[in-house]
């Protein structure tokens, strides 16, 4: 459903801040995948999901969402097969509004006309999917997003996110300014809904162990590459010491992540 | 007195509406205000002198103020300049456009010419004596916009302006375009900057092209003292607060007008005193929000140090 055919990403070329982000990659996520992405920092995992999303253009390549050219689409047209959440709770939800508010503007994708639409039904509807966190948000729909802590608005963009029902969601981090607790309430949630709704689904994380339990798809990428690329039982039977391993045999160093290896 | 006050913090609360959507709905400071407001002087004054139906005339008024805003939001998308600087060109610009519409000069008397203003008062002069009658016709208008103006906000094109105001990454995630909303946004607040220059020529009996100078700092003023006086999310009393906001504003000039010689003020003091009064606001505004800060702060560290008595974390 996606195809990335030779796409790069070069910052500043040819000045003296020229990086390379990305190195020409294809790669190609098929419905129903649950792919979850590792790689040190600066490897540019984040890069290729704004080139998926278009939040800036690819230096080369194309890319292809169901069949249709989007390399040149602006971020906006993209957006209505996709859903993405970052790792910063904060840029999910609009924090001066209210929270009923923040899940009608999310609820349908594209421009929005001058209906009223925010009525009794639609706003039973809204408390069914928050009681379904089981957060307490459903007494607190008119309450400010502000006022919820980073938890609860983390599991809230997820829910508004699955709200419009994307081909695509890209999890960029999501879980990484949490706490254990909430952070382990947000991605078991993510789980469910991936489940529940049959998402297309790509994660990032710097968890090792988590990469390794969750999706039926992993990709380790480093220096602007994907250097691993496994599925099925392959990955089912995936460790973290053989991951590590995996890495060292292909770039020949060691994995420099400490953070990876704590978890 | 007091019946002055209310009718020009009426009528210039409609101008601080639109500075309001602006400053803080879609978080878009645009000074185009300043030539706006005029613009929608000038083609009301033109109007009513060559006969135009009144309503048509104040309708073109708006339009021209909304044209002018999404002008100026044109400018800010397509070449990515700042939004003040896409202002500040607008409001330059319509300088010249104005007095262009008042027919090569600055300024266009209106006395003895009737307009909706007049119309109103002589139609409800059996039952409502001349002042107050202007001031029901400004409560009038005034309320029915700041209704309509509520109304709006509530739709879902409405609710997106709000969103992207405080987090444009979610409405591009949304799939909506923010150059178009940003286009609608601006309009809409100079359309009704506009409305309030066609009905302050009417009040005022004259339209001039340098009615507009100074108008975005009082629109601002107004807006942030509303702030001071209630505190809510609830769209109906933020733009009520507005209209509240400006009615004060007007109070403090008019005591500054008329009592300021007692200090030694003059008329032309005025703006400092308006520059003084936001400057005033924002160091009011800070303090508080650090207070607030360091409460927080406060009982954070507190409960993380437990419970007093020394119970469970
Ligand atoms: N907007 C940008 N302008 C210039 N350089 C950038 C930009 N975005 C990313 N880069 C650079 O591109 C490289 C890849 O960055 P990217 O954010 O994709 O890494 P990442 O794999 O997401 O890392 P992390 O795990 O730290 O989030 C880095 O060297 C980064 O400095
Ligand atoms: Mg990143």
């Amino acid at each position: 459903m996606i195809r990335l055919e030779g796409v790069s990403k070069t910052f500043h070329p040819g000045t003296v801040n020229e990086v390379v982000a990305l190195r020409p990659i294809d790669l190609t996520v098929r419905e129903g995948d649950f792919i979850t992405i590792i790689g040190s920092n600066g490897a540019g995992k984040s890069t290729l999901f704004n080139l998926v999303a278009g939040t800036f253009p690819a230096s080369s390549g194309s890319i292809r969402i169901n069949d249709v050219d989007v390399t040149r689409a602006p971020e906006h047209i993209r957006a209505k097969y996709i859903g993405r959440i970052f790792q910063d709770p904060l840029l999910g939800t609009a924090g001066s509004m209210a929270l009923e508010d923040n899940m009608l503007v999310c609820y349908r994708k594209g421009i929005k006309g001058l209906r009223i639409s925010l009525n009794r039904k639609l706003r039973a509807f809204f408390r069914t999917q928050l009681e379904d966190l089981q957060m307490g948000l459903e007494h607190r729909m008119k309450d400010n997003v502000r006022l919820l802590s980073g938890g609860q608005r983390q599991a809230l963009t997820l829910l508004m996110m699955v709200l419009s029902r994307p081909e695509l969601i890209m999890l960029d981090e999501h879980t990484a300014a949490l706490d254990p607790k909430n952070a382990a309430l947000v991605l078991d949630l993510t789980r469910r809904y991936i489940e529940e709704y049959r998402l297309t689904s790509m994660m990032i994380t710097h968890n090792m162990q988590q990469a390794i339990a969750y999706g039926n798809r992993l990709l380790m990428m480093d220096k602007g590459e994907i250097i691993l690329d496994v599925e099925g039982d392959e990955k089912r039977s995936l460790t973290v010491d053989g991951l590590v391993e995996r890495f060292h045999a292909i770039r020949h160093r060691d994995l420099e992540s400490d953070e990876a290896r704590l978890t | 007195m007091i019946e002055g006050i209310l009718v020009e913090g009426l009528l210039y609360g409609i101008m601080a509406l639109g500075v309001f959507i602006t400053f803080r709905i879609l978080d878009f400071p645009d000074l185009s205000v300043d030539g706006t407001f005029p613009l929608g002087a000038a083609i009301m004054g033109i109007s009513v002198v060559n006969g135009v139906p009144l309503m048509l005339a104040l309708f073109i008024a708006f339009s021209g103020g909304l044209a002018a805003g999404a002008v100026t939001a044109t400018i800010h998308n397509k070449l990515k300049v700042p939004n003040l600087l896409a202002g500040i060109l607008t409001m330059t610009m319509l300088w010249s456009i104005n007095i262009r519409i008042l027919g090569n000069r600055a300024n266009l008397p209106l006395l003895r010419q009737r307009t909706i203003l007049s119309a109103f008062t002589e139609m409800i002069s059996g039952v409502v004596p001349y002042p107050w009658s202007v001031l029901l016709f400004f409560l009038v208008v005034g309320l029915t916009i700041k209704f309509l103006l509520d109304l709006f906000f509530r739709t879902d094109m409405g609710l997106t302006l709000g969103a992207m105001g405080d987090n444009e990454q979610m409405i591009v995630s949304q799939g909506v375009n923010p150059e178009i909303m940003k286009v609608i946004g601006v309009g809409l607040s100079n359309g009704l900057v506009a409305l309030a220059g066609a009905f302050a020529a009417q009040y005022q009996g004259f339209a001039d092209v340098n009615m507009g100078q100074g108008i975005v700092v009082a629109g601002l003023a107004s807006v942030m003292i509303g702030e001071f006086l209630i505190r809510s999310n609830r769209i109906g009393l933020l733009t009520l607060r507005v209209l509240l906001g400006s009615i004060v504003y007007r109070g403090i000039m008019y005591l500054g007008r008329y009592y300021g010689y007692h200090i030694n003020l003059t008329p032309n003091d005025l703006r400092l005193l308006t520059g003084l009064l936001i400057i005033a606001s924002l160091a009011f505004s800070r303090y508080q929000n650090s207070r607030n800060e360091s409460a927080r702060l406060r009982r954070s560290i507190r409960a993380a140090a437990g419970p007093p008595g020394g119970g469970r974390p």
